[in-house]
């Protein structure tokens, strides 16, 4: 099983997900340049980590979306491969309309950093399937632009698919505006497509994957995917 | 050499916590007639090229391709002599 970690120029979550793969749950991973046009054969997952990529002044994931990579990606996501995106990681999801929507300022304007409770929504999915349905989680967010905006009729079509995965709630799993902190559509933190094997989310599990880092509600995000390629 | 002035907005129906802000930083300034303000980007773009129809129709590619993102945005431009 091999994963691929994405590296864009400004990324700064890459190690991190990297060493989540490789230290944590063990699997075998490489970093693939962003500038690469090579195919990816031999890779069950591809991560589009967050931390900024280039051309985020124009929009988060604008510029990005067009390196070579990506139409690698595209293939590799039609042909059923997992991809995974990561804040900025799904915002370029967004941007490629690998995933629908789009993500704009957060409603307070400012960039938030602390830890979000999130229910898991749907866990029908290969990144969920290890947790609880509606279960609640913690995980860190870290974004100035997570704000997640879909028109009337897409958003009627994604809730009708079940793409919704996430939930920005608090302790006790209430989804509501007080519990929501960047004004997301009905407290969106992360969604899938409809075929389910794209997946991008706001939240960071790989900063909560390490019981060292006070939390690993974030390690079973992977652990699902293996789980996932496992049993196909 | 011509000249495109691009302006790429938020669609109508997709808040704008950027146009909240200034709007209340008006009102606190005493602009007690303003109403609603949207933010944009204004984005110039000087091209080698000097038939006007074929400017716009590059520009539109250049708007619909990379500089709005239809999903939320709009985008209108002026094409100028330089």
């Amino acid at each position: 099983m091999k994963f691929g970690v994405v590296v864009f120029p400004g990324s700064n979550c890459d190690s991190d997900c990297f060493h989540v793969i490789k230290d944590v749950i063990n699997e075998d991973v490489e970093y693939i340049w962003h500038d690469s046009d090579e195919k990816l054969t031999g890779f069950d997952c591809i991560i589009l980590p967050g931390g900024f990529s280039y051309g985020d002044y124009l929009r988060a994931g604008a510029i990005a979306r067009f390196s070579k990579i990506m139409p690698r990606i595209e293939e590799f996501a039609q042909n059923g491969g997992l991809v995974i995106g990561i804040c900025n990681g799904f915002q370029i999801l967004t941007e490629s309309h690998l995933l629908p929507g789009a993500l704009i300022r957060n409603k307070n304007l400012k960039f938030i950093c602390s830890d979000q409770y999130v229910k898991v929504v749907n866990t029908n999915t290969p990144f969920t399937n290890l947790y609880k349905e509606g279960e609640v989680i913690n995980l860190p967010i870290a974004h100035g632009e997570g704000n997640y905006v879909v028109d009337e009729e897409t958003l009627k079509q994604i809730i009708q698919n079940q793409q919704i995965v996430l939930q920005y709630c608090d302790k006790y799993g209430n989804v509501n505006d007080e519990t929501n902190p960047n004004g997301s559509i009905l407290n969106i933190a992360g969604i899938c497509n409809k075929e389910k094997n794209v997946f991008g989310l706001m939240p960071h599990p790989e900063r909560s994957s390490e019981k060292i880092l006070g939390c690993e509600d974030g390690k079973r995000v992977f652990l699902s995917i293996v789980n996932y390629l496992k049993s196909r | 050499m011509l000249k495109a002035e691009i302006f790429v907005y938020l669609k109508k129906s997709i808040s704008d916590p950027p146009g909240i802000a200034v709007l209340n930083s008006l009102k606190s300034l005493g602009f007690d007639n303003v109403e609603k303000v949207r933010m944009g980007k204004y984005i110039v773009v000087y091209l080698n090229e000097n038939d006007i129809e074929k400017a716009k129709e590059l520009v539109k590619l250049m708007c619909e391709k990379l500089l709005c993102n239809p999903v939320m945005e709009e985008y209108k431009f002026n094409i100028l002599e330089e």
